[in-house]
């Protein structure tokens, strides 16, 4: 054979496999979606579980996955965005900073069961937090933080050095350099960053069963005083989320229609983190048109 | 090509009654880690002249310039011995503040920089962190420095929109603009042209020859035309040492160096 048949067959083959991997992707989506879409109902999204009968939502559930992934972010972005730009501004390069890189992408690959374990031994018992939505909070930061950090500082890393250079030839001070010149033009990209983080942090449960805890008690949502025990906003109480409440359902559920509160809980968390992944891609590219070319 | 001499130099002494000296340097050297690539260069540079730095690649003269305002302070294990006189003061100091000294001594780099920021806020950004709210003030000095840029009628209309919409040369003015908003005493340019095309590198050096009037021009170039055609000074660089300073006329009619003879006839380079 010639190399253009080669070609050919190469095209072929690497065609093939790309239509398999989206054959399968699209095939989970739409099974996921065509399961649990009919279930989904205004009902269903707002009223709490039921243990034994039929008819339970997962209203709670929904809440606490944002109220979690809201505390966790308000945690992670300011420490994340810190020590991003210490390692792409700052830090001189030797073997401290070397060895604090390989330290974040060893974490960054830590399987997200023995965070949650960690957390489990540190944060619940250790600190005494107990099953609650600080533990998890924090166990999910520890669980994000390492990606986070690694995405500011490649996304400050691919700013240009000649805009440092234009900074500090004006006499800018570094920081301010970094600040108001480096940061906004890595914005786009970091904030893509954060919003597929959120993402992942919103799909996340091996981290949250021991640490967030498996059991969402009722909410008392006319009360948000954060130090009231059924506050929504109560960071100290136990909270079960969406993705935790399907792995529940799963392995223990005894209600009578658990297949389809699963299915329709699943469908919902697909869908989120679906939006989570277009927000991501609008927000990041508006942003960068906003501050390139108007 | 031959190898000369690096003892064989001529650096014309500018008497400091007729000349004012805006900035010199005395025995400069600089270091990379522990290699020397600039060795012992002194050299005087006239008030309200263009001095131009040529020589081949690699001779030192980019390396030279970004020490006179220490931006070779950003390159991890640079290292600048000897004397910057800038004022009765040697500001190659610690006790130098090099943010304040570099409002005074400016840069225009090589490839255009601009911020991705609006045509006005690329201008109007280091004044108003320096302390500059006056709003009718900041108006006029986009208004000045666009027009010693050459820019102003291109770019009066669009004035909001982002300064990365610009073509390069349009870009490199803006940097110029940007850096004389600060009323600087000298400005360094490190091969303003080389990156555009001919037409947009004859409006840069239109503009420099405007400038001249209020500034000390200190530039690199490798373009022995434009060194020509602009500078009233030029020192010619060879392997990290000035081997010539003279007029620039006599620089490229009558050089008294081999060296430099060889480089302006097209010899290397």
């Amino acid at each position: 054979m010639n190399s253009k048949k080669w070609d050919k067959v190469a095209t072929a083959v690497l065609y093939a496999v790309a239509l398999f991997i989206i054959v399968i992707l699209f095939t989970l989506l739409a099974y996921i979606l065509i399961q649990g879409l009919p279930h989904v109902t205004w009902h269903f999204l707002t009223s709490p579980a039921k243990a034994f009968t039929k008819g339970g939502g997962i209203g709670i559930q929904l809440f606490n996955s944002f109220y979690l992934l809201f505390l966790s972010m308000l945690i992670s972005v300011p420490i994340s965005i810190g020590a991003g730009i210490y390692l792409a501004e700052y830090a001189p390069k030797n073997w401290v900073t070397d060895l604090l890189r390989n330290a974040i992408e060893i974490l960054s690959s830590l399987p997200s069961v023995v965070v949650g374990l960690f957390g489990f031994l540190v944060f619940v018992l250790q600190f005494g937090f107990g099953f609650s939505i600080l533990s998890g909070a924090l166990a999910l930061t520890l669980f994000n933080l390492p990606l986070l950090t690694r995405n500011v500082e490649d996304s400050l890393e691919a700013v240009s050095f000649s805009q440092v250079e234009a900074g500090m030839g004006l006499g800018l001070s570094r920081w301010t350099t970094v600040l108001h010149i480096i940061l906004p033009e890595a914005l786009p990209g970091i904030i893509t960053g954060m919003i597929l983080g959120a993402g992942r942090v919103f799909g996340e449960a091996a981290a949250l069963i021991y640490t967030a805890g498996q059991s969402a008690p009722a909410l008392d949502f006319t009360n948000w005083n954060p130090f009231y025990i059924a506050s929504p906003l109560n960071p100290m109480r136990p909270a079960e989320t969406l993705a935790v409440h399907i792995w529940k359902i799963n392995s223990e559920g005894i209600m009578p229609d658990a297949t389809a509160v699963s299915a329709g809980s699943s469908a919902v968390l697909v869908l989120a983190v679906l939006l989570f992944n277009l927000a991501a891609r609008v927000i990041g590219n508006r942003i960068y048109k906003k501050l390139t070319a108007e | 090509m031959d190898n000369y001499s690096l003892d064989d130099i001529y650096i014309k002494p500018l008497d400091s009654k007729e000349h004012e000296l805006a900035l010199s340097t005395e025995d400069l050297k600089v270091y990379y880690g522990d290699k020397e690539a600039i060795h012992d260069v002194s050299l005087p540079f006239e008030r309200y002249k263009i001095t131009a730095l040529i020589g081949a690649s690699g001779s030192g003269k980019s390396t030279y310039l970004r020490s006179l305002n220490r931006m070779n302070d950003l390159i991890p294990g640079a290292r600048v011995d000897g004397k910057i006189m800038y004022r009765d003061l040697n500001i190659n100091s610690a006790k130098v503040d090099v943010y304040e000294m570099r409002k005074h001594i400016g840069m225009v780099f090589q490839q255009p920089n601009p911020f991705a920021k609006s045509i006005y806020d690329n201008i109007t950004f280091a004044p108003r962190q320096f302390g500059e709210k006056n709003k009718e003030k900041l108006d006029e000095m986009v208004e000045q420095t666009l027009k010693q840029a050459a820019l102003w009628d291109q770019v009066k209309d669009k004035l909001h929109t982002s300064a990365l919409a610009l073509s390069g040369g349009q870009q490199q003015r803006l940097c110029i603009a940007r850096a004389i908003a600060l009323q600087p005493d000298i400005l360094l340019m490190d091969e303003p042209a080389s990156a555009l095309d001919p037409i947009s590198t004859s409006k840069v050096e239109d503009t420099l020859m405007q400038l001249k009037d209020q500034y000390t021009i200190i530039i690199v170039t490798h373009n022995m035309q434009q060194a020509a055609r602009i500078s009233d000074y030029t020192a010619f660089f060879y392997s990290g040492k000035a081997l010539e300073f003279d007029d620039t006329k006599t620089i490229f009619t009558s050089p008294r160096i081999k060296a430099t003879n060889d480089y302006v006839s097209g010899h290397f380079g």
